[in-house]
């Protein structure tokens, strides 16, 4: 059964079309991951889910309430983290969570359990304000006080920029746990490898909703074959292949470049206009696109699409 | 190249109080590198940053910094570094043409150069038609791409970069990349930390620092051959914390 219902949503500010036309069906206890580039509406899609902000058109249904009708109620069911830091700097680690515990009319002792695990962490370290976290524990925090009063809906925007690998993974590992317990979790991030570990994700970019999807499905979606290629000069190699007349498109991606040739043109005629061009030690293999390869080709097709229609 | 050390550190040392923030790091960067510096939050790679970049005094050790030594020479090194950091840079109310001119005018460039260099700068992103559009009202992908083409504006030895592409969505993370690149193709050398293992993959080298120590220094591939990950990744969690790599089900 669906736990969130958005439907036909749109959000405009002035001439900024922010959500356009947007649909989509959240299930209960759902890891829903939302991605898509800077400026794509994800914070206002967001807003508009966490009643702050109203729509212009469509409806939002969280559970069986109304985000426009019901907000009162259901205020004190979402927990929400907004992208930037949503902390009182000045007040003591837990000072903050008592704070938000009482706002919703609950205490830390009353839902203890459900932030324990999370809270835990950061316990040695609760008389200290909040402002001299690090990135990793002020994550943490943020979390705990979305928490404290035992939200249905947990909603989550950007929840780990700024934030290193290793406290990403602890931090997914946190949701992970929260889903088991029954929340329904809706995050969005611009990370992609954080996209695989939720169960569905939608890409967005400007308003829309270009595709909802298992993450592990996504990658099939991947027009034309992808080619992984590198040589000592990494830069030169970008450089000659961005204006080479037998590619598509070229990206950086960790050691190599991920190339897409135009159609009709053969790995083995790539490699030599390579060689001929003198790059050493060139490797070139066929390789299966990942989910960050699906969403560069969507964004630049529709951005290219758009340069079409200026 | 080999012998011209843009960036010399020895035996690094900085306290605070009872806290050892940076404990004895050593390490060289040559010109024209990229230099990647990796730590998890509160390894201590903002505090290497603010010596080297002449804003503190370490407690011991010798450095310098284009060929400036950080205790004497502190305002000689800031004339000839860039920087760019994650949370601040740019004057949100001010135009770009007019962060510009401010930063061109501090860096000591004469009218003719600061012209030169903002035609240049705003044909280069493209963006010639936004010359006095404030920087507040930009995407954070552009104001990040404009903040690091304004820290090499005065041409610097050497650009640190602190976190630059932090919550920047994957394509414009790519442009930011290229423009690295660009950079250190002209011989400026960029001194950079961040998060994403995709990015270090992309340094001639990485520094990783863990609770104020260096654990590890060398190419990307010499560490994952070292040890025995396929990525960049890898290598991190295991030297910082000793922890599973980030997807479970890797492969």
């Amino acid at each position: 059964m669906s736990e969130i219902r958005i439907h036909n949503l749109s959000k405009s500010f002035g001439k900024i079309s922010a959500v356009r036309d947007v649909s989509l069906e959240i299930h209960s206890a759902e890891l829903f991951g939302l991605i898509g580039p800077d400026g794509a509406g994800k914070s206002t899609l967001i807003r508009l889910m966490t009643t702050l902000l109203l729509p212009d058109t469509g409806e939002i249904k969280m559970g069986n309430l109304d985000v426009v009708d019901d907000y009162k109620q259901l205020r004190h069911m979402i927990g929400y983290m907004p992208g930037k830091f949503s902390l009182y700097h000045d007040l003591s680690v837990e000072e903050n969570l008592t704070f938000f515990a009482t706002v919703f009319g609950s205490s830390i002792e009353e839902n203890y359990d459900l932030v324990k695990d999370i809270y835990r962490q950061i316990e040695p370290f609760k008389k200290r304000r909040a402002g001299n976290l690090s990135g990793g524990m002020k994550q943490k925090l943020a979390l705990s006080c979305a928490l404290i009063h035992k939200p249905t809906f947990l909603i989550l925007d950007e929840p780990t920029t700024g934030v290193d690998a290793v406290s990403r993974v602890e931090f997914w590992d946190m949701l992970d746990n929260l889903k088991a317990q029954g929340i329904t979790i809706f995050v969005s991030t611009p990370y992609m490898d954080e996209a695989m570990r939720c169960e569905r994700v939608a890409l967005m970019q400007d308003g829309s909703i270009m595709a909802v999807d298992n993450p592990g499905d996504i990658p099939q979606r991947f027009p034309g074959k992808l080619y992984a290629i590198g040589a000592d000069e990494m830069y030169q190699l970008k450089m000659y292949l961005q204006d080479s007349e037998l590619v598509e498109s070229v990206s950086l991606f960790g050691q190599s470049l991920h190339v897409v040739p135009k159609n009709g043109v053969s790995v083995q005629q790539m490699k030599s206009e390579c060689r001929h061009k003198g790059f050493k030690n060139l490797t070139c293999k066929s390789i299966k696109p990942v989910i960050e390869d699906v969403f560069i080709e969507l964004m630049s097709k529709q951005k290219k699409e758009q340069d079409a229609g200026r | 190249m080999q012998a011209d050390k843009v960036i010399q550190v020895h035996n690094l040392v900085k306290k605070f109080g009872n806290f050892t923030a940076n404990d004895a790091l050593s390490f060289d960067v040559y010109r024209g590198e990229i230099f990647g510096f990796l730590g998890a939050n509160g390894a201590g790679k903002t505090t290497t940053i603010k010596i080297l970049t002449g804003l503190s005094k370490p407690t011991s050790g010798d450095i310098s910094v284009a060929g400036f030594d950080v205790y004497k020479q502190s305002d000689d090194i800031k004339r000839n570094i860039g920087y760019m950091s994650q949370k601040f840079s740019l004057y949100e109310d001010l135009s770009i043409v007019e962060n510009i001119r401010l930063y061109g005018g501090i860096y000591g460039l004469s009218r003719k150069e600061i012209k030169n260099r903002t035609n240049a700068l705003l044909s280069r992103l493209g963006i010639e038609d936004k010359a006095n559009v404030l920087i507040g009202s930009l995407p954070l992908g552009w104001k990040q791409k404009i903040a690091f083409s304004v820290a090499i504006v005065h041409n610097p030895d050497i650009v640190f970069l602190d976190e630059p592409s932090s919550g920047v969505d994957p394509i414009t993370r790519r442009q930011f990349w290229d423009m690295i690149y660009e950079a250190a193709h002209q011989g400026i050398t960029v001194f950079v930390t961040t998060h994403y293992m995709d990015e270090a993959e992309y340094c001639d080298r990485v520094a990783i620092l863990v609770s104020g120590k260096m654990v590890a220094l060398d190419s990307p591939g010499k560490l994952k051959h070292d040890y025995d990950e396929d990525s960049m990744e890898g290598v991190f969690v295991k030297l910082a914390r000793g922890k599973r790599s980030f997807v479970k089900n890797n492969k």
